[in-house]
């Protein structure tokens, strides 16, 4: 008969829209942002700096090794050695970035940086909930809006975030024992510091943050 | 930029030799039907297309010369977004040519990953394209919101294994970024097993319905030449009769280990193409389900090959994937830098359209509408 | 295809196109994918009767490249006996000897060809310009796979290799008033700079030159801003 597959058809919306009230598994709408799904612990979206115990100068694990300013595809990390030297998360003195700044209207949150990291100083953080008003102040991120905390890191990707504090402890106990020679071992390759590159990035160190995941909760 | 200093009129009036007046009208580049930035100069006699031609480029970025100044992994998360519905098998295919070329072996648990995948791209990919394909044809949103019911279901595996809904990026040369993470398998196998239910309601939804057998059935057909000559591939050669699946020919992977059969159409026309993607999903599923079950433990990738600093000995190689679009293809030649003298890639989409006039040509507008709807593209792929 | 195979399928082509002139190129890498330069003179005889020997079949041309080559300076060290005046009158020594030579120029067109029918390939063809400059013409495969159609459009796009025979040859993903070969590998970007807060490399250079003077005003230029 003409039309009994158009009736066939009407017949599975009709299903379809009373079990979108009834059926647990055809309820698939979030009322968001009222309500919202829990957060999936892989997931990624812009990277950020990880610095351990409060202080987030004294604590940050970056050492500017600049691995991950080579690597970016789309390059848009900056990166400014140090003159100086701060011990590092294992001990170790090493440079630290003078400046750190990450253009997040260019990064492609493709992670390449984190997989590069041989220090686990960056990591991708899994926060969305950003808005921006303009664009050269709030969308590159300085390395003070970049730092995040170790513990935050464990809210957010607790298991990888304890398999890097078990290498780290490792790598801690291995250079505890002779607390002299790691400082003589770091300072050799640390290489001359390039000609400072001309300033062209805009100054953003009294805004405050675009977003504070800290004060979020996740879930 | 003079790009726009020469934008046609949207619609102008050509004179014909028998005195009467054509109609060329501009469909797109922002045309609902066109899935994108696409552009089709339409010349119309009354409502009978009598020429129509493609107008490409609006996403061009020239990701290929992008490709020559990156790294080898630095072309990756590129290929994410050639096709970014399948960013799996986009992957895919750009580490299968690099693999080639190096010689790098992947691991078998690796490989399973890969399989179970990029069958789900597949599935997520067609279920998409039989949604839009209805929306072409003015069945508006229910089809589709209900493949995307489906599809958000793929997409959050994808988000909970790589990191990312569609940019993927875990492909990686010689195995996958990270092993799958506890409690994915399981999982999967639930969304797996609750995919054929989902299949049943579509094929209920739309195979019988009559609007949809006289919309499709005799338009755009695409002879078997035609198709082999145009060097057609995918769902699209094969509704018009030709047993050509890379997965079967090739044999990339491990595809030789899985018993599935391929689907085949036999007019070439509309109904046919929109056909094989539905038929083409229920073979996904067994493939699926034999990789879950079989998948054996071990590394996720070749511990020997290095992520950065990654220099392949000079020389050239071509590979190639069935990605569900088509015939993916990548094709690299390294000088022993770290970054490819040449990387070409081989887009399905693109030469998939090559017929788009053929098939058009003396049918009218609405036709047109479905006819590349039923072709499958993304314009990401085609202008790359 | 192995090396032994290539070598009877050249043998075959030179058979049955009298006159044709085919090279084997040597592939070095693992994938081992060698593949046949082919003279443009007889390029569209030679495609003819690939795609139409019943026992090859080459009927489905998947892929079509354009690659640049541009000339390049090669030097070469090498270990030469050579008598050389000594203390004690002429010793034998070895010298270092360094060959300079620069490669040809020329625009490359690379075929995949497979055979749908048989299941087998690929055959991959070479086609070569004379230079890059005015002789840039390689026969078009139009006639022979209609795949060739927007791809060799791609290739003269993109490359500027002339396609004698292709009856559409017109810019594919570039628009009709460019001029440029955006592929080539001498390709200059145009100067139309755009503020980048983390400018690198080239970019860098080109910040420079806009903006003299190291710094740029406190958030871009004003009119990026705006």
């Amino acid at each position: 008969m003409v039309g009994s597959g158009i009736l066939k058809g009407l017949a599975e919306t009709a299903r379809n829209f009373v079990g979108s009230y009834a059926s647990e598994e055809r309820m698939t709408t979030v009322e968001y942002p009222e309500e919202k799904l829990p957060r999936i612990e892989a997931s990624r979206n812009f990277p950020f700096l990880v610095f351990d115990g409060d202080d987030w100068h004294a604590g940050m694990r970056c050492v500017s090794c600049q691995i991950c300013e080579k690597e970016c595809p789309p390059k848009c990390i900056y990166i400014e050695k140090s003159t100086d030297k701060k011990p590092d998360a294992v001990g170790k003195l090493q440079n630290y970035p003078a400046r750190f700044d990450i253009d997040i209207s260019v990064c492609m949150s493709c992670q390449i940086c984190v997989e590069v990291c041989p220090f686990d100083a960056i990591k991708m953080d899994n926060a969305f909930e950003y808005f921006a008003t303009d664009r050269f102040g709030d969308l590159v991120l300085d390395k003070q809006k970049l730092s995040r905390s170790n513990e935050y890191y464990h809210q957010i990707h607790p298991t990888e975030a304890a398999n890097v504090d078990a290498e780290l402890a490792a790598a801690r106990a291995k250079a505890a024992p002779k607390p002299a020679a790691p400082a003589a071992a770091a300072a050799a390759p640390a290489v001359a510091k390039p000609a400072a590159a001309p300033e062209v990035t805009a100054s953003t160190a009294n805004k405050p943050a675009a977003n504070d995941p800290a004060k979020e909760s996740n879930g | 930029m003079s790009a726009t200093a020469t934008l046609p009129p949207a619609a102008m009036l050509l004179d014909s030799e028998e005195g009467s007046q054509y109609l060329e009208i501009s469909m797109g580049p922002h045309h609902p039907s066109t899935h994108g930035v696409f552009r089709m100069n339409v010349v119309l006699d009354g409502e009978t297309v009598i020429k129509l031609k493609p107008v490409f480029g609006y996403l061009h970025r020239n990701h290929e010369k992008i490709a020559e100044n990156e790294t080898y992994l630095g072309s990756m998360p590129y290929t994410d977004r050639l096709d970014y519905f399948c960013s799996l098998t986009n992957n895919w295919g750009y580490a299968l040519a690099v693999e080639k070329l190096a010689g790098i072996e992947v691991p078998e648990r690796a490989e399973y990953i890969r399989v179970i995948t990029a069958e789900l791209t597949r599935l997520q990919n067609h279920a998409s394209l039989v949604g839009f394909l209805m929306q072409d044809m003015g069945a508006s949103g229910t089809p589709l919101m209900y493949a995307f019911r489906e599809r958000e279901k793929i997409l959050d595996l994808f988000e909970a294994l790589t990191g990312a809904r569609m940019m993927c990026n875990y492909m990686r040369f010689g195995g996958c970024r990270c092993d799958l993470p506890a409690g994915w398998l399981d999982w999967a196998k639930k969304v797996v097993a609750s995919f054929p239910k989902f299949l049943d309601e579509f094929e209920t939804l739309l195979v019988g319905n009559e609007i949809i057998m006289a919309r499709t059935q005799g338009v755009g057909v695409l002879s078997r030449e035609l198709a082999i000559s145009a060097g057609i591939t995918g769902p699209m050669l094969r509704a018009s009769g030709v047993n050509y699946d890379l997965r079967k020919v090739d044999k990339y992977g491990i595809y030789d280990r899985f018993s599935f059969r391929v689907p085949l159409g036999d007019h070439g026309d509309v109904y046919d193409r929109y056909m094989m993607r539905l038929l083409e999903m229920r073979e996904s599923l067994k493939i699926l389900e034999q990789a879950m079950k079989d998948i054996p433990e071990g590394p996720f990738t070749d511990p020997k090959t290095k992520v950065r600093n990654f220099r392949p000995k000079p020389g050239e190689a071509y590979g190639r994937i069935e990605a569900p679009k088509g015939e993916l293809g990548y094709y690299l030649i390294s000088d022993g830098s770290p970054n490819p003298y040449r990387y070409r890639v081989r887009p399905p989409s693109l030469i998939n359209l090559t017929v788009l006039e053929d098939m058009c040509l003396g049918r009218n507008v609405a036709d047109v509408v479905i006819t590349l709807g039923s072709v499958d593209i993304v314009l990401g792929e085609v202008d790359r | 295809m192995t090396l032994e195979a290539l070598a009877a399928l050249k043998l075959e082509i030179e058979k049955n196109v009298p006159g044709a002139i085919v090279e084997i190129i040597t592939n070095p890498s693992v994938s081992a994918q060698h593949s046949l330069l082919i003279d443009n003179a007889h390029g569209l005889a030679v495609a003819m009767f690939l795609r139409d020997a019943p026992e090859l079949k080459l009927d489905y041309c998947s892929n079509v490249t354009g690659i640049d080559w541009p000339s390049r300076e090669m030097t070469e060290k090498t270990k030469v006996k050579k008598m050389v005046e000594g203390p004690d009158g002429p010793v034998e020594k070895l010298v270092d000897e360094v060959r300079k030579w620069t490669t040809p120029a020329y625009l490359e067109v690379v075929y995949h060809l497979y055979s749908m029918t048989l299941g087998t390939g690929p055959v991959i063809l070479r086609l070569r310009t004379g230079d890059r400059g005015e002789n840039v013409q390689v026969p078009s495969f139009y006639s022979v796979w209609r795949s060739c159609d927007l791809q060799e459009r791609e290739v003269y796009d993109l490359y500027g290799v002339i396609f004698e025979g292709h009856p559409d040859l017109r810019r594919l993903l570039m628009w009709d008033e460019f001029t440029d070969w955006p592929m080539r590998r001498d390709y200059v970007d145009p100067d139309d700079y755009e503020y980048e807060p983390t400018a690198h490399d080239e970019v860098l250079t080109r910040a420079k030159a806009h903006y003299p003077a190291a710094a740029p005003a406190e958030s871009g230029p004003a009119e990026d801003n705006a």
